[in-house]
């Protein structure tokens, strides 16, 4: 399929090396078919949108640094005009937390790790030319666009009090349907339907790249770790993304087709919203993270000049993780009635869950023993990784009760517990994957320096921003509030502070970023030595337009 | 990295003092609610004197840090329920250690791992991938410090949703945008309202901004008290940190908790579920008072004790008019709701 592109460049270029033909900027970047390409482009829409939700955290924070209204009233002025007043000041407020944690989850952490990083690399690691179906490549990349202009867009039209859909991320019934009049809801439901459309292609491609375009002799079990952990989040994506789909196509049809799937006057039951969106919500969590963990074991393996300890079993966790990641989600619904014998059984199955995670962290650890360590960025990120999702982690465990859950249920403690393997974790991974990468995609070396430095001031302002969240929710302090008693001002501010640190990394990053595109020194097929040993390293940097035009043979 | 990890070393060896610092929080709660009981005596005995003329009842005086957050608090509310003594050994005693002791061990390995294969100390890496050995035990191990954490924590389960007994007081609380309503079918007494105050008015009353209500939940100590949980609009959420309590109030669900307080006083907790513009302005007051004194407020409100209806009027104490008063409430309710400015 990838060779018919391909020959059409071919026809008009018969003086260039066919493989390192370009099209035309226009046809290269908007017309991409090319997995590189379109590769780029979701990590440069991934960085738009962190960014953006990012700058919406700042906002948050930022009200949130001591006890009262402090901003929002005037943030609601500047964007609703002279007659916002307390209660769409209130309602912005709304619209922050939803936006961010809509646009950190579908239009950040899922393009970069899946569309970004699982483009770039999962072709050139399982040795094939491309993905399987270029076209379909391109249109996955394209509807997130769309989706991403409905989002935005959202915030601009009525959605109660206010501009803006304030449902939070999980668009809970009956708050976004009865509770949430106007079109904002609807936007943000057609920005999340194309999102999930866009996933599902994405996920279809992955699943037949990977099954059938290996190159000779990489069998499943010899596969890289990072094709293994794209494998099975695209399994999860084509399984749990249907499900968000029927349940906010209903959702979208209570809205405005008089329907009553969420309502219980008319004999239904917003409890039923809760199981369909958290039986994609959970899995959603692993899609998050799980191709994460497949970067993190090829950093430390590079790094520590040593293969994967225990490369089977690394593999199996994850398909462990994923399979029974789908029979856990109630766990997000602990305090809405349900039965005794249900609540124990979510609680057994959740901690489950940590066996396998516990076989991950471990054999990451087992990897670096007897190895030959050297601190280069990426590794640094990857053991602040391993550290950070480790806290997250047993947090989780404590959550996991469900009996216990009844007092941190909806706290700061929630809060502090995804971030830290969200923000700490995913995002940890992110960046150690760009780093370890980025001279591979680009062909520039970053400055060391600037990422060591990136990681500490990174390091210490997220922590210091997420830390004290846990502090905040044992003591009681519920989510989403713009406003609290004055008990919780101190961690707050704290908190506050750490977001501002955090910043500061963020800004040391695409300061690197920038200085590596424009003056980093050329860099070598393979940068990190005798410890990286898959099939990009094999390439030059950056690899040519199309590459394995002759297939590599793994023995 | 030792820098940065010390502090974090440093930042859990501080939420581990703070849960052992617990001990001293719960030895000083009882002297303020003796205080309580000391003052509702004499209105007992002056309700119990003269029970129809429903004389004045006077709210109890919240105690600062009890029933409600302190400044810079690191830990749990002290707990004022049995579940919630019982929970929070469970987080406290059974959790945290482990999560701890886990926690602390990745970092001693991950520490140890940095020195000692660095690439100075250790130039030429191994190429060892595989023991099955240790696999097999890193994978059971955990599953069986998991049954370890799973059985107290079913347990715990089994108690928290123990259905109420027969006698448990009745009283059903519904959450609307934005304040809730509180009925007390057993005692006749009709729904009635509780906003958030001001907050200046909360401070002048004595109580913490945000937390403070005009109508707290009056509720009886030592009494298993069976709370009906629902929502009338949108999906709130009942929460009570003192008690180890949050349930969701589902529209079309009827919800239900048992509580037993221990200990009288005042205790807040705030909506803890994203429910429109105002979720952060409907916080939930408990005023949980002696029996007696709870017989007297709920004379005070023209209502009845489940007894003395039986004895004023024949009819079984069962046939407390139900329908009634709750079709009435609701269309009622959204007429008290704030004017909003």
């Amino acid at each position: 399929m990838s060779t018919t592109v391909a020959d059409d460049f071919q026809g008009h270029a018969h003086d260039h090396h066919d493989a390192d033909h370009k099209p035309g900027f226009f046809a290269r970047w908007f017309m991409s078919t090319n997995h590189k390409d379109i590769g780029t482009l979701y990590l440069i829409f991934a960085i738009v949108a962190g960014i953006i939700g990012g700058g919406i955290s700042g906002m948050m924070r930022h009200e949130l640094a001591e006890p009262g209204i402090q901003y929002l009233e005037h943030w609601a002025l500047m964007f609703e005009g002279a007659g916002a007043g307390e209660a769409q000041a209130l309602h912005l407020w709304n619209v922050l937390i939803t936006a961010h944690g809509l646009i950190m989850v579908f239009f950040m952490v899922m393009p970069a790790m899946i569309g970004g990083f699982g483009n770039w690399f999962v072709p050139i690691m399982i040795g094939a030319p491309d993905m399987a179906f270029p076209r379909m490549n391109n249109i996955s990349f394209w509807m997130l666009i769309p989706a991403f202009v409905l989002l935005l867009c959202s915030t601009f039209v009525p959605g109660g009090s206010g501009n803006g859909a304030g449902t939070g991320w999980t668009v809970y019934a009956p708050l976004s349907t009865s509770g949430s009049p106007g079109p904002a809801v609807d936007l943000v439901i057609l920005s999340l339907h194309l999102a999930g459309v866009s996933s599902i292609l994405g996920a279809i491609n992955f699943i037949t790249t990977i099954f059938n375009m290996r190159a000779p002799g990489m069998t499943l079990h010899k596969m890289p770790l990072f094709a293994w952990s794209v494998l099975v989040t695209a399994f999860l994506l084509l399984i749990s993304l249907p499900v968000l789909a029927a349940a906010i196509t209903m959702l979208l049809t209570d809205r405005n087709f008089g329907t009553v799937f969420y309502d219980a006057a008319g004999g239904g039951d917003p409890v039923l919203y809760q199981h369909l969106f958290w039986f994609f919500g959970h899995p959603e969590v692993y899609i998050m993270i799980l191709p994460g963990f497949g970067m993190i074991s090829h950093i430390v393996s590079t790094f520590s000049r040593k293969p994967i300890f225990g490369y089977l079993g690394m593999a199996y966790a994850m398909v462990a993780i994923g399979v029974v990641g789908f029979i856990v989600w109630a766990h997000h619904m602990f305090t809405t009635g349900m039965s005794v014998n249900v609540k124990m059984y979510f609680t057994a199955a959740t901690m489950v869950i940590a066996v396998p995670t516990g076989v991950k962290i471990f054999s990451w650890i087992a990897t670096m023993w007897g190895g030959s360590i050297s601190f280069r960025t990426p590794m640094v990120w990857a053991l602040g990784f391993i550290f950070m999702f480790t806290v997250g982690g047993v947090t989780g465990v404590v959550l996991a009760n469900g009996g216990v859950d009844d007092n941190l249920h909806d706290t700061y403690y929630v809060v502090a517990h995804f971030h830290y393997v969200l923000s700490l974790g995913a995002v940890f991974a992110l960046f150690a994957g760009f780093y370890y990468w980025f001279p591979k995609m680009s062909g520039r070396m970053y400055n060391e320096l600037l990422g060591h430095l990136h990681f500490w001031v990174f390091f210490v302002g997220v922590n210091l921003l997420f830390f004290p969240m846990h502090f905040l929710g044992v003591s009681g302090m519920p989510r989403r509030i713009p406003d609290y008693p004055e008990a919780y001002t101190f961690w707050n501010s704290i908190a506050t502070h750490g977001y501002d640190l955090a910043i500061v990394g963020v800004l040391i990053f695409f300061v690197n970023i920038i200085w590596a595109l424009v003056a980093g020194k050329k860099a070598e097929a393979n940068p990190w030595g005798e410890g990286a040993t898959t099939l990009e390293w094999t390439l030059p940097s950056p690899p040519p337009y199309h590459q394995f035009e002759t297939l590599p043979v793994v023995d | 990295m030792n820098k940065t990890i010390n502090g974090f070393i440093m930042a859990m060896a501080l939420g581990l003092g703070a849960v052992a610092s617990n001990a001293a929080y719960a030895q000083e709660a009882p002297a303020p609610a003796e205080a309580a009981v000391e003052a509702a005596a004499p209105a007992n005995a002056a309700a119990n004197a003269a029970e129809s003329a429903a004389p004045a009842y006077e709210h109890l005086k919240p105690v600062e840090g009890v029933g409600m957050p302190k400044p810079g608090q690191m830990n749990f509310q002290d707990q004022a329920s049995p579940t919630g003594h019982y929970a929070y050994w469970m987080h406290s005693w059974v959790l945290m250690p482990v999560i701890t002791a886990i926690t602390l061990l990745v970092l001693a390995l991950l520490l140890w791992v940095m020195v000692r294969y660095r690439r100075g100390a250790n130039p030429v890496a191994s190429r060892t991938s595989h023991n099955t050995m240790i696999e097999v035990v890193w994978t059971l191990l955990p599953v069986l410090i998991l049954i370890g954490i799973a059985i107290p924590s079913i347990d715990l389960l089994a108690k928290q949703l123990k259905p109420a007994p027969k006698d448990a007081l009745t009283v059903k609380v519904t959450g609307y945008q934005w304040y809730w309503g509180y009925e007390y079918p057993d005692n006749e007494i009709g729904e009635y309202v509780s906003n958030m105050l001001p907050p200046e008015k909360a401070k002048a009353n004595g109580e913490p901004a945000l937390l403070g209500v005009d109508n707290r939940l009056v509720l009886p100590v030592g009494v298993p008290v069976k709370l009906i949980i629902t929502g009338a609009d949108v999906i709130h959420s009942f929460s009570v940190p003192a008690f180890w309590l949050k349930e969701d109030a589902v529209p079309g669900r009827l919800n239900e908790r048992t509580v037993t307080i221990e200990k009288e006083g005042v205790y807040y907790g705030q909506c803890s579920e994203l429910c429109g513009d105002r979720h952060a302005f409907m916080p939930i007051a408990v005023e949980a008072v002696s029996p007696e004194r709870f017989a007297h407020w709920v004379h005070a409100q023209g209502g009845k004790m489940v007894g003395e209806a039986a004895a004023a009027a024949p009819a079984p104490a069962e046939a407390t008019p139900a329908p009634a008063p709750a079709a009435e409430t609701t269309a009622a309710a959204p007429a008290v709701a704030p004017a909003k400015s």
